[in-house]
C-alpha cells in the first residue's frame, strides 16, 4: 500500500526518457491487422467451439407490464435451446431501481413490470445467431400497457424537480448574496440553454460471451466494459455467486465514453443462460437495441445569470441546471463546472433532477462539465457582447487561482486558462475576428469565429498494479485496467520502463483481467494518472527489490539502460533475474490522500473554431479548429492529441448533430441507430490543431499529469457555437445547431442585415 | 390497454442450409450456410475471421467493410448466398503484426485510431478509396469528372461510410496520404 497525499519530489519519471515522448501505440499491429480480441470474438478459440447465441428482446412498452409470453412457437423453432423471461429466470440479487448500476446488483427480468422501453423482457438462446433471432422474433408478447402514465418530457416535470444530491458534484453552492448581487450589477444577463439527449454511439455494441465450468460454479465472462472491479462485482451481485468464482476479461474495448462503465442485459443474460444450458452463450446487442437498453447522456435545461460591473468583473454568477432520470438515477451535473471555473464573490450554483420514464440516463464523456460548457461558454460569448468586451479578455479578467467558494487557502494546483487562451489567440489569428457578427465573407459563405475555456475536473481513484522481472531482464506490468482506445497499455508501458531504464519495447502490458490486481478503470478522465500511480508504485517497490538481489543499496540504485547502478558497478537486468532464486515482482495497491481537498484540481484548456455559414442555404462547416491544453504532464503526446481530437470531434456532434429524439407518445428515443442518430464522419471534420502547454502538477499524482481524455470535449461545442454567431447573427441556446434554426433566426430578425 | 409485440414471421420455409463457394484471402472455401447469414457473419462466426467488426449490422458504420471483387461492400448488408464464387479480401490477408501491408503500417505511425474497433473497415475503405481514385471513378467532392485526382477532401468525402467514434479522422487522412505519396514515389 502507498499513499499519495503529498506533492511529489523528483522521481526516476522525470528523466522523460520513455514517458512524456511520442510512441505508436505498443497494440497498434493487432488493431490495424484485426488480431485483437473483443467480447463476442473468443469463440472462435478452439476450445470454445459449440458456443451458442443469445438474442435479447426489448420491451414493446415504455411501461406497463408483461401479462403473458407465447413461448410456444419460438420454442418449436430449429435451433432453439431456451427462451428466459421473467417467469423462469432464477433468483437474482436485489436493487431498488431500474437503472443499471455500476458495481451492484442489476438484475434483468427481475419481475414483469415494464420500467422503460427496451428493458429486457426476453432473452433467445439458439444454435446460430440467426435461429435465435428469428426465434426472438416470434415470441409473442402481451403488455398491460401503462406508457401514458409516464412522464418522457423534462421541460413539463421541471416545477417539481428536487436537489440532486448530496455528493460533491451534485450539492449546491451558496455563496454571498447572490440575488442582491444580480439586482445591483450594472450589466446583466440571464439566458436559458438546453442540451439535447446524446447517446455514446461507440462503434462495438455491448457484447458479452459467457462460459461456466462443468459444475455451473465457476464463471469465465468475457465482456465489454471499462471498469473490470465494478462489473466483477456487479455480477457477483447479480448472479449471487463469490466473486472469487467469477473471472472478468476486457482485454479489448471497442469504445465506451462511459456506456462501458455498467453492464447491461447481455452480460446478465448470457452468463445465465450459458449457466442454464451448460455451454458458452453470446451476445451483443443489436444497434437498434443500444440506444434504449443502455444508458445515454440526459438532456439538460440550464438558467444563466451573470452580473457584472461595466468593466467586466463578474460579481454574481448563478447557474441552475435541469435533468431528469428514472427514479434512482442521478443528475446530470451541468453547473459542477461553474462553481470553480470563474471568479465572482456571490454565487448560486443549483443542480435538480426530476422523475422521467425515459430509459436510464447515466454517464458520457465528461458528465456535467460536456453539457454544462455549452452553455456557460456561449453565456460568456453573450457576456462579453453586452460588455462590448472581447471574449478572451472577459475569460482573463475572471480568472482566478483558487475555488472562488472556499478562497485563497484552496487554491489550484495548476491552472494555466489565461495561458492557453493567449497562446491559442496568437496561434489561430484571433485578431482577424470582427466583433461585430456577419462581417466576414468568404464567397457565398459567412466566416466567423469562437472561442470557449475548456475545464474538467481532475479525478483520481486507487490502484494497483503487479510488476514482474521476467527471466530475460524483460517486465510484465499486470493490472485490471482497460484500454478503451486512451492509450493504456502504451502509457502504463512507458511509466514501467522510466523506473525501470528500460525501453517500451522491454515492457509487456497486461490489463483487463480480474486475475489482476484491482485498477481504477477507465472513466471520467482518471485512468491515466491513477492506473499510472499503481504502476508507478509497484515499479519503485521492485526496484528495491532488484537492487537488494543484485547486492546493492536500493537507496543509491540507479536503473538505465536495462542495468541497475550503484556508484560505477552494474549488473543487467536480466543477469538479475536469472540469478534469483524466486521470481522478482511487486504488486502495491496505490491510493490517494486528501490533495484534491488542499488543492482545486483540474485540467484546464482554450477552444478555438472558424465556422463557415452559407449566406442561403444555412449550411454549417466547420473551417478550422484549435485546442490548447494544459494538463500537467502529457504521457504520450500521440495518444493525448489523439484523445483530444476525440473530444474535439464529439464536441464538433454535439454543437451540429447529435440529438435523440425523445418521443414524447411512447415514451422512447425514436431515432435509434446510426443513421438517424448523426455522429460526425470524415467529410465533416478537418484537420485539427492540438497545443500542450507545458505543465507538471506534483499534486495530482507522482506522474505529475491530470486527466486529458474529457478535456477535449469539454467546451469545444461551445467554441462552435460562438464562431456561428459570428458568421450569422444568430444566437441559438437550443443545442444542436442545425440549419433550420439558423434560417429561422434569420427569418425572425427584422431587416435581416449582414447575409 | 393490452398491447402485443410480435415482429417476425413464423412460418419460415426456407432450405436448412446452402452451399457456397467464395474465396476469401485466396483460399477456397466452401461452406454449408443458413441463407440468411450475412456474408459478415459468414466470416466472423463461420470462418473465424474476425478481423472485419460487425457495429451495427445496418450498413450505417463502415466498420464491416471488406473488398469483394476488389471492391469496397459493406459485408453486413450482403447475403453471403449472393457471393457464390466471388473473391473476398479481408484485413486478415493484409499483413501480420510483425509484417504490415504499408496502409496498416501507416495507421500505426499516424495513430489512425484508438480503440480499433473501426480499424479493419477503414483500411479496406482506405485501399478502395486508393483504387477508386487510381481507376479514375469521380465522386461528390470530384471538381471535374475528367480529371479525378487525390486530394484530402477526396478521402474524407469517400470514407465518411466508415465512422470512427474515437475520431481519428485527421489522423486517417493523414495515414492514406501518406500511403497514396509513398505509392507515387
Amino acid at each position: 500500500m502507498s499513499k499519495f497525499d503529498s506533492p511529489a519530489g523528483i522521481n526516476p519519471l522525470d528523466q522523460e526518457k520513455v514517458l512524456a515522448r511520442p510512441h505508436a501505440r505498443k497494440e497498434g499491429p493487432l488493431k490495424v491487422t484485426g488480431q485483437a480480441t473483443y467480447a463476442y470474438e473468443y469463440s472462435a478459440d478452439p476450445d470454445l467451439q459449440g458456443t451458442t447465441y443469445g438474442y435479447l428482446v426489448g420491451a414493446g412498452v415504455a411501461r406497463g407490464q408483461v401479462t403473458s409470453v407465447d413461448c410456444s412457437v419460438a420454442e418449436a423453432m430449429p435451433g432453439v435451446l431456451l427462451v428466459l423471461t421473467h417467469e423462469n429466470m432464477p433468483a437474482q440479487g436485489a436493487s431498488d431501481t431500474p437503472v443499471p448500476q455500476e458495481d451492484d446488483a442489476t438484475p434483468q427480468m427481475r419481475s414483469a413490470e415494464v420500467d422503460y422501453y427496451h428493458q429486457a423482457v426476453a432473452f433467445v438462446v439458439a444454435e446460430t445467431f440467426e435461429q435465435a433471432r428469428a426465434a426472438a422474433g416470434a415470441l409473442v408478447i402481451e403488455y398491460d400497457n401503462r406508457t401514458a402514465e409516464g412522464d418522457y418530457v423534462l421541460a413539463e416535470v421541471m416545477e417539481d424537480a428536487e436537489k440532486a444530491g448530496s455528493d460533491e458534484e451534485s450539492k449546491d453552492q451558496q455563496v454571498g448574496d447572490f440575488a442582491g448581487a444580480f439586482r445591483r450589477a450594472d450589466v446583466q444577463l440571464d439566458v436559458t440553454y438546453t442540451t439535447p439527449y446524446q447517446s455514446h454511439a461507440m462503434l462495438e455494441p455491448h457484447a458479452s460471451l459467457a462460459v461456466w465450468d462443468e459444475a455451473g460454479e465457476e464463471l469465465t465472462l468475457y465482456t465489454s466494459n471499462q471498469m473490470v472491479h465494478w462489473v466483477h462485482r456487479g455480477i457477483s451481485k447479480t448472479l449471487n455467486v463469490p466473486q472469487k468464482n467469477i473471472r472478468i476479461v476486457s482485454r479489448y474495448i471497442g469504445g465506451g465514453f462511459g456506456s462501458k462503465l455498467m453492464f447491461y442485459g447481455d452480460a446478465v443474460l448470457s452468463a445465465v443462460a450459458a449457466r442454464t444450458l451448460g455451454r458458452p452463450v453470446k451476445c451483443a446487442l443489436t444497434r437498434p437495441q443500444i440506444f434504449n437498453h443502455t444508458s445515454h447522456r440526459p438532456a439538460t435545461v440550464q438558467r444563466i445569470r451573470f452580473g457584472a460591473d461595466g468593466d467586466g468583473r463578474i460579481h454574481a454568477i448563478g447557474h441552475d441546471s435541469y435533468s431528469g432520470n428514472l427514479p434512482g438515477g442521478s443528475a446530470e451535473t451541468a453547473s459542477h463546472q461553474t462553481k470553480l471555473l470563474y471568479a465572482g464573490e456571490n454565487r448560486l450554483v443549483r443542480q435538480r433532477l426530476s422523475e422521467l420514464h425515459l430509459p436510464p440516463g447515466g454517464s458520457m464523456r465528461a458528465p456535467g462539465e460536456a453539457v454544462g460548457m455549452l452553455a456557460l461558454e456561449c453565456a460568456v460569448d453573450e457576456l462579453a457582447e453586452k460588455l462590448e468586451m472581447d471574449p478572451i479578455e472577459l475569460r482573463v479578467l475572471n480568472d482566478i487561482g483558487y475555488d472562488p467558494e472556499k478562497g485563497p487557502e484552496r487554491p489550484f494546483s495548476s491552472r494555466r486558462l489565461a495561458d492557453c487562451l493567449r497562446r491559442g489567440a496568437e496561434e489561430f489569428g484571433w485578431e482577424q475576428r470582427s466583433a461585430q457578427p456577419g462581417e466576414r465573407r468568404d464567397g457565398e459563405w459567412l466566416i466567423g469565429l469562437g472561442v470557449a475555456s475548456a475545464f474538467r475536473g481532475n479525478l483520481v481513484k486507487p490502484s494497483s498494479a503487479t510488476l514482474r522481472l521476467e527471466k530475460g531482464g524483460k517486465i510484465t506490468v499486470e493490472t485490471q485496467m482497460t484500454d478503451i482506445g486512451t492509450g493504456s497499455y502504451t502509457i502504463l508501458g512507458q511509466t514501467a520502463a522510466e523506473m525501470l531504464g528500460l525501453t517500451l519495447d522491454d515492457v509487456e502490458v497486461r490489463l483487463g483481467d480480474s486475475e489482476f490486481p484491482k485498477s481504477s478503470g477507465s472513466g471520467g478522465s482518471w485512468g491515466a494518472n491513477s492506473a499510472g500511480t499503481g504502476v508507478y508504485y509497484a515499479a519503485e517497490e521492485l526496484r528495491k527489490k532488484i537492487a537488494k538481489a543484485a547486492g546493492y543499496d536500493p537507496k543509491k540504485a540507479v536503473f538505465k539502460d536495462g542495468e541497475v547502478w550503484e556508484d560505477n558497478k552494474c549488473t543487467l537486468l536480466g543477469v538479475v533475474a536469472a540469478k534469483a532464486p524466486e521470481p522478482l515482482e511487486a504488486t502495491v495497491n496505490a491510493t490517494f490522500g486528501d490533495l484534491n481537498k488542499q488543492y482545486a484540481q483540474a485540467s484546464f484548456g482554450a477552444h478555438f473554431c472558424e465556422v463557415g455559414v452559407h449566406r442561403v442555404t444555412g449550411e454549417i462547416r466547420v473551417r478550422r479548429m484549435l485546442s490548447v491544453a494544459a494538463a500537467g504532464r502529457i504521457f504520450n503526446p500521440v495518444t493525448a492529441r489523439s484523445q483530444c481530437l476525440g473530444g474535439m470531434t464529439m464536441g464538433v456532434g454535439a454543437a451540429l448533430m447529435e440529438e435523440l429524439h425523445v418521443d414524447g407518445e411512447l415514451g422512447l428515443f425514436i431515432n435509434h441507430d446510426m443513421a438517424e442518430y448523426h455522429v460526425p464522419v470524415h467529410a465533416d471534420i478537418p484537420d485539427l490543431d492540438v497545443i500542450f502547454l507545458e505543465e507538471l502538477d506534483d499534486k495530482s499524482s507522482p506522474l505529475k499529469g491530470k486527466g486529458v481524455g474529457e478535456l477535449g470535449i469539454c467546451g469545444v461545442g461551445a467554441a462552435v457555437a460562438n464562431a456561428i454567431y459570428n458568421a450569422s447573427g444568430v444566437r441559438i441556446r437550443d443545442y444542436p445547431l442545425t440549419v433550420d434554426k439558423i434560417l429561422a433566426g434569420w427569418a425572425s430578425r427584422s431587416g435581416s442585415q449582414g447575409r | 390497454m393490452t398491447h402485443t409485440t410480435s415482429h417476425g414471421s413464423t412460418d419460415l420455409q426456407l432450405p436448412r442450409s446452402v452451399r457456397v463457394e467464395l474465396t476469401v484471402n485466396g483460399q477456397p472455401k466452401q461452406l454449408e450456410l443458413d441463407p440468411r447469414v450475412s456474408l459478415l457473419d459468414a466470416l466472423r462466426e463461420h470462418l473465424h475471421l474476425t478481423g472485419t467488426k460487425k457495429g451495427c449490422d445496418h450498413g450505417q458504420c463502415g466498420a464491416c467493410t471488406v473488398l469483394v471483387g476488389g471492391k469496397r461492400l459493406n459485408s453486413c448488408l450482403s447475403l453471403a448466398v449472393m457471393h457464390d464464387g466471388d473473391e473476398v479480401t479481408t484485413i486478415e490477408s493484409l499483413g501480420t503484426p510483425d509484417d504490415l501491408h504499408p496502409m496498416q503500417a501507416a495507421f500505426v505511425e499516424c495513430d489512425g485510431f484508438q480503440c480499433g474497433y473501426c480499424t479493419p473497415g477503414q483500411i479496406m475503405s482506405a485501399l478502395g478509396t486508393l483504387d477508386e481514385l487510381e481507376r479514375g471513378i469521380p465522386s461528390h467532392v470530384t471538381a471535374d469528372l475528367n480529371t479525378v485526382e487525390y486530394s484530402d477532401d477526396e478521402v474524407r468525402e469517400r470514407m465518411s461510410g466508415n465512422i470512427c467514434r474515437c475520431a481519428a479522422y485527421p489522423n486517417i487522412v493523414r495515414a492514406v496520404r501518406s500511403v497514396h505519396e509513398g505509392g507515387q514515389e
